[in-house]
């Protein structure tokens, strides 16, 4: 491994990616999930990562919202390290409330919703305005009840998760991770505990949020059709390895690794 | 003499009784409460030496007898120079006591609040206090309801035993009518029903109340 002096302080010159994953490494005991990752995201990109089960996709995004600690590399996000912070001159591990500060730009959106069940759907989306960003109720509120109303769910903001459909959770779970106004976005598998006829009014949201707003995104999904829609780039994902990445349009037309032809021929039979 | 005429001699002491039991009730109800709640965060600190205190507590309370606590803290401590009032040594060994128990509560329901909740609230930067104040806790205690409310009636009965310090409380009353009219059946059976309605029609239902409240307040009723 790398010593950490090897690694800048800060990203600087013309394209400072939002995102860059720099020789990142990922353990559990023995077992490496992930080995020597590289992985840039744009300001403003929508990139997917698939792959088979047990790749590592959710590991991917677990390190980036810094919920999984990285056993190698660093992340940096806009330009700043992420899991790491300078002291001295040089990057040593970040402590907890330099972590608190640097995940507050990222969202993320998980394949379980955990929205707070004591709460109503718009104390859900005010909650981190108020508690963490020292929002006042009112401030907060009208936020609240404009990405409420973005995603559709104005009219529900009164009810509490327990009276809600998946996808309505889902849809409260996105607006509120946006209300914190986060920089980069981060989707799980949002689709894939839902029931078949309410997939689409979620991805119908996160398509609103590609067009229409500048954010930068990373998403897992299973939905082969969603992500060529939607995304400017994918990841294919094998054993802890990018093992293709390429624009949709490429990567589904003519895939060049066999795993990728494997994987993406598996998937369409099982559609 | 009837039944009746026993009762208008000496209801008065059973209502002065019911009274202090009922005041050792709430007294100990609220140690007890605190106590869990302190004891019960420090079980699941990462700190070693908080937790080991905590264990200590919750291993020495839970492992001997009320009946024995309430005696070293009545016979032993002032043979140390400390010398506490019957009342205030008798709640604060059940509350002690039923503490260490609650502390278990607390740490289990703490534990089994799903772990989605924890990393959504982290996931929103919130501080670790926060998140434990304003998402964690919360739904623990709806989950540890249930359970507190056996605990707060096995509270309840704890508290007779204070009756042996001579706490003037129901119990020590129906003692002392015992002995000086020899009529068991009705001084230990008047107790015992009053003991019943304390725990059937004002804990219980209070219990209930209190969970039908949460239930709301989580969308669910
Ligand atoms: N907490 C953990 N302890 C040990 N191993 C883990 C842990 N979390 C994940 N793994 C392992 O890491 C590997 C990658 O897991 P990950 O969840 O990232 O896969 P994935 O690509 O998201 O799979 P899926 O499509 O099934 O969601 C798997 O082999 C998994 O068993
Ligand atoms: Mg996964």
């Amino acid at each position: 491994m790398e010593a950490l002096s090897s690694f800048p302080l800060e990203l600087t010159g013309p394209e400072v990616p939002m995102v860059r994953f720099m020789n990142v490494r990922k353990t559990y005991g023995d077992f490496v999930v992930l080995d020597n990752l590289n992985l840039d995201i744009a300001p403003g990109e929508m990139v997917t990562v698939i792959g088979p089960s047990g790749s590592g996709k959710t590991t991917v995004l677990r390190m980036l919202m810094t919920l999984e600690t990285i056993n190698g590399g660093v992340i940096y996000v806009d330009g700043k390290p992420l899991t790491h912070m300078p002291k001295n001159g040089v990057l040593v591990p970040a402590d907890a409330k330099y972590l608190r500060k640097a995940r507050s730009s990222i969202g993320m959106c998980f394949q379980h919703f955990n929205l707070f069940p004591h709460m109503t759907a718009l104390e859900n989306c005010m909650e981190g305005p108020v508690q963490v960003l020292g929002l006042s109720r009112r401030e907060a509120k009208e936020r609240a009840e404009e990405l409420l109303s973005m995603v559709g769910m104005i009219e529900k903001k009164d009810q509490h998760p327990a009276r809600l459909s998946g996808g309505q959770q889902q849809r409260v779970a996105i607006a509120r991770a946006l209300a914190m106004r986060p920089k980069v976005m981060l989707f799980d598998e949002v689709t894939s505990a839902l029931d078949p006829e309410v997939i689409g009014e979620v991805t119908n949201v996160i398509q609103d949020l590609v067009t229409k707003h500048n954010l930068t995104m990373l998403m897992v999904t299973h939905q082969m059709g969603f992500a060529r829609d939607i995304s400017d780039r994918i990841c294919f994902f094998y054993g802890g390895k990018i093992e293709e990445q390429d624009t949709p349009e490429e990567l589904f037309a003519n895939p060049k690794s066999k795993r990728t032809q494997q994987f993406l021929s598996a998937v369409k039979a099982a559609d | 003499m009837t039944y009746i005429s026993f009762l208008s001699d000496y209801g008065g002491r059973f209502v002065d009784g019911m009274l202090v039991t009922a005041l050792q009730f709430l007294c100990s109800l609220a140690l007890a409460t605190v106590l869990a709640l302190v004891f019960g965060l420090m079980l699941l600190s990462s700190n070693a030496a908080v937790k080991g205190a905590a264990v200590v507590y919750v291993e020495f309370f839970r492992g001997t007898s009320l009946l024995v606590q309430l005696f070293w803290l009545f016979f032993v401590l002032p043979l140390f120079g400390i010398t506490l009032e019957p009342f205030f040594t008798g709640f604060l060994a059940v509350g002690l006591n039923i503490g260490a128990y609650g502390a278990q509560l607390v740490q289990g329901a703490i534990k089994s609040v799903p772990r989605g909740q924890w990393e959504a609230a982290y996931a929103l930067s919130m501080s670790p206090a926060k998140r434990m104040r304003r998402i964690i806790i919360p739904q623990a205690l709806v989950i540890m309801l249930p359970a507190w409310g056996n605990l707060v009636i096995e509270l309840l009965k704890s508290t007779a035993l204070v009756a042996l310090i001579a706490v003037p409380d129901l119990m020590f009353e129906a003692k002392q009518l015992n002995s000086s009219t020899y009529l068991s059946t009705w001084t230990f059976g008047t107790a015992l029903v009053i003991y019943y309605i304390f725990a059937r029609f004002l804990v219980t239902p209070t219990m209930r109340s209190l969970e039908h409240v949460m239930a709301r307040r989580m969308g669910r009723s």
